[in-house]
């Protein structure tokens, strides 16, 4: 089977972030960036299917250049071919502009399977997966945390984690986009010789015009959602801290709750 | 757990390609995630973490500088990089990939019979085996050239007798790369485990690298096959040439290990609190020694750095070897002293990683060449006067000799 898998590279988690000088993204000179967290269990689940179906996974992203450590991680791994969107026209879309680039670089080849991580850690929309669903027109399933694929391939068992340590479990056809949870697998780690490997392994960049887009439907220029502002929250305003035992602080607390913010 | 953020003071990893960034961050993930949850533990027991044998001959940590029998064929700046995210978790560890990659695959691939390589390298690669490397001896460190261990060819069979000291894999070794003096001179030989009239017994009352196992092995009319001499091997220059190939690697582990002092010290310093609500970050004192341990670890990346570019082009030389070993191990030792310091009290418990790496580094100051006989290598190469053993000889300027000094 044939499985693209669509990662995105997002800001270390443990980096100290700054908001950029213009004030609508954060300052990215100085930081770390790493494939999102729940796009790596999607790459390993990828993985681990064609290891058992045989089969070929191809890693898509899109970004700027240095995405493609990104994707020299993902080759290194055990992906197949690496697929780009590094042209500036891709660039600063929201999820409906990314989700009608993927799709239309997704449909330009047969696969069998899309597979990402659920949200992105950085913007964490979580929608660019199920518009990525809509535009090619596949059966989709959210927050998946079990996964498999039946015998000959036509379709795919689900298990989604609900509310309540309850699971529910469904089959969908095949193809479909299946947006997984982090903590389904164990990601594996590239070995070295996987990562010799992956230096010669193609990484495509195709324009939006090899795509069959015209520029302003994708990128910043065909996103309907701007950025306008992004802040720090204030730290420490508005807290406060009740001094005394826990009976005490208590009686405070609800005290403040009824009559102050009037929520009893 | 923590993941460690690296030191990279100078934008030196420019220096580096996007596979050696790539190699540094899977050891770096594997040392963060499997070796730093137990090693204190490992410490504490005197155990080596066997169990991670498997997952680092899968990463491909053993033999990795070797292009054959499907290992990865890395250059030098990666080997450096591996030894040195290894050493960061502990110099046990890198101990054991630095023994089973530079001082038996080596010389078995280098040295050894096309049968000899085929049976051994896949085996020692995937961690079905493992090697150990006898060339010290309880009487002879420094001047492994005074060796006493023999080797005699009586028919089809070598004969060996004599005993070799701290020996790293001794008793968990399936082969033994052990060197002996034949009529013609010292030689390498391959012994199996289970040879008769060949014992090994651990070293106990370690105080450092507790981690790894440290053994004596013993051979008392010791027959081996005529087949298991390393037939490239034709003297004492064989077996420095396996240590030219560790004490390289070691170079860069040093770095690792104080580089886990200093980031270890640094977020300390930056946390604990004493007067007025400051971190004692804010102390100048203070300051002084993360500043001094940023400074020597930066120096000792490009030392380590320029090592490896010389090493690929195959323009290395013993002497400059000896230059990044000798700086940085004793980088190592002062900032795991800095650090110990910076932590008080707190630096002597094993909930930080910093006395470990102190004692450790104490066994890494003196196997591998002393970090004064690496002085006197050095000093030779510049004043053309070999120091090593003086008193008879008549002190005059004279041409460097070849044979170097050595402890394993």
């Amino acid at each position: 089977m044939r499985i693209a898998v669509c990662i995105k590279q997002v800001p270390d988690a443990e980096g100290r972030l700054q908001v950029a000088a213009d004030g609508k993204w954060i300052d990215e000179d100085e930081i770390k960036f790493v494939i999102n967290e729940s796009d790596q269990y999607a790459l390993e689940e990828a993985l681990t299917l064609t290891e058992a179906h045989g089969g070929e996974v191809v890693v898509f992203s899109l970004g700027p250049d240095r995405v493609q450590d990104a994707l020299r991680k993902a080759l290194a791994l055990g992906a197949k071919r690496a697929v780009h969107l590094a042209d500036s026209a891709f660039h600063g879309g929201d999820a409906h502009a990314t989700a009608r680039a993927l799709a239309a670089a997704i449909r330009s080849e047969e696969f069998d399977l899309v597979l990402t991580g659920a949200q992105s850690d950085d913007a964490g929309y979580g929608a660019t997966g199920s518009m990525l669903a809509g535009l090619l027109g596949w059966p989709h399933a959210w927050l998946v945390m079990g996964l498999e694929v039946d015998e000959g391939g036509g379709s795919a068992k689900v298990t989604r984690e609900m509310e309540s340590g309850m699971n529910e479990f469904f089959r969908l056809q095949l193809p479909a986009v299946i947006e997984v949870q982090a903590g389904l697998n164990h990601p594996r780690y590239a070995s070295l010789k996987g990562i010799m490997q992956a230096k010669r392994k193609p990484v495509d960049r195709p324009t939006p015009a090899d795509l069959g887009l015209v520029a302003d439907e994708v990128g910043m220029a065909g996103s309907r959602l701007e950025i306008v502002d992004v802040a720090f929250p204030d730290s420490g305003v508005g807290a406060q801290i009740f001094e005394g035992d826990p009976a005490t602080a208590a009686k405070a607390l609800i005290e403040k709750l009824r009559n102050e913010a009037r929520v009893l | 757990m923590k993941r460690f953020p690296g030191v990279d003071f100078l934008e030196l990893d420019a220096l580096l390609s996007d596979e050696e960034k790539l190699i540094r961050e899977t050891v770096r993930d594997f040392v963060d995630d499997m070796v730093k949850p137990i090693i204190e533990e490992c410490h504490r027991d005197a155990r080596t973490p066997l169990e991670l044998v498997p997952k680092m001959a899968e990463l491909g940590l053993f033999g990795s500088t070797i292009a054959e029998y499907g290992l990865p064929g890395l250059g030098n700046v990666s080997y450096g990089l591996i030894l040195q995210e290894l050493e960061r978790g502990d110099s046990g560890l890198r101990s054991f990939v630095s023994v089973q990659s530079s001082l038996v695959m080596y010389p078995i691939y280098a040295f050894g019979s096309q049968a000899q390589r085929d049976r051994w390298i896949p085996a020692l690669g995937s961690g079905e085996a493992i090697g150990c490397f006898g060339l010290t001896e309880p009487n002879f460190g420094s001047n492994p050239g005074g060796m006493s261990t023999t080797a005699r060819l009586d028919g089809n069979e070598w004969v060996l007798n004599g005993s070799k000291q701290w020996i790293t894999n001794g008793t968990l070794a399936d082969v033994a790369v052990v060197w002996a003096r034949t009529d013609d001179g010292i030689r390498g030989f391959l012994v199996e485990k289970d040879t008769p009239g060949f014992t090994s017994s651990d070293q106990h009352g370690k105080f450092s690298l507790r981690a790894s196992t440290t053994s004596e092995l013993g051979f008392v009319n010791c027959r081996i096959p005529a087949d298991n001499l390393l037939p490239k091997t034709t003297g004492l220059k064989n077996a420095l040439m396996c240590l030219n190939q560790a004490r390289y690697g070691i170079a860069w582990g040093g770095l690792g290990a104080a580089m886990e002092c200093y980031t270890t010290a640094l977020e300390y310093a930056k946390e604990r609190i004493q007067w007025n609500g400051q971190p004692i970050a804010s102390h100048q004192l203070v300051q002084d020694k993360l500043v001094w341990m940023v400074t020597e670890i930066t120096k000792g990346q490009l030392l380590a750095h320029q090592l490896g570019k010389l090493k690929d082009a195959n323009r290395i030389k013993h002497f400059h070897i000896s230059m990044g070993k000798k700086n940085n191990v004793w980088v190592a030792r002062e900032c795991a002293r800095l650090a110990r310091e910076v932590l008080g009290a707190n630096g002597i418990v094993d909930d930080y990683p910093i006395i470990r790496h102190m004692l450790n580094i104490e066994s890494v100051f003196t196997y591998e060449g002393t970090h004064d006989i690496h002085t006197l290598v050095v000093g030779e190469k510049i004043t053309g006067i070999p120091a090593f053993n003086a008193p008879e000889q008549t002190v005059k300027a004279k041409p460097p000799t070849k044979a170097t000094a050595a402890s394993t």
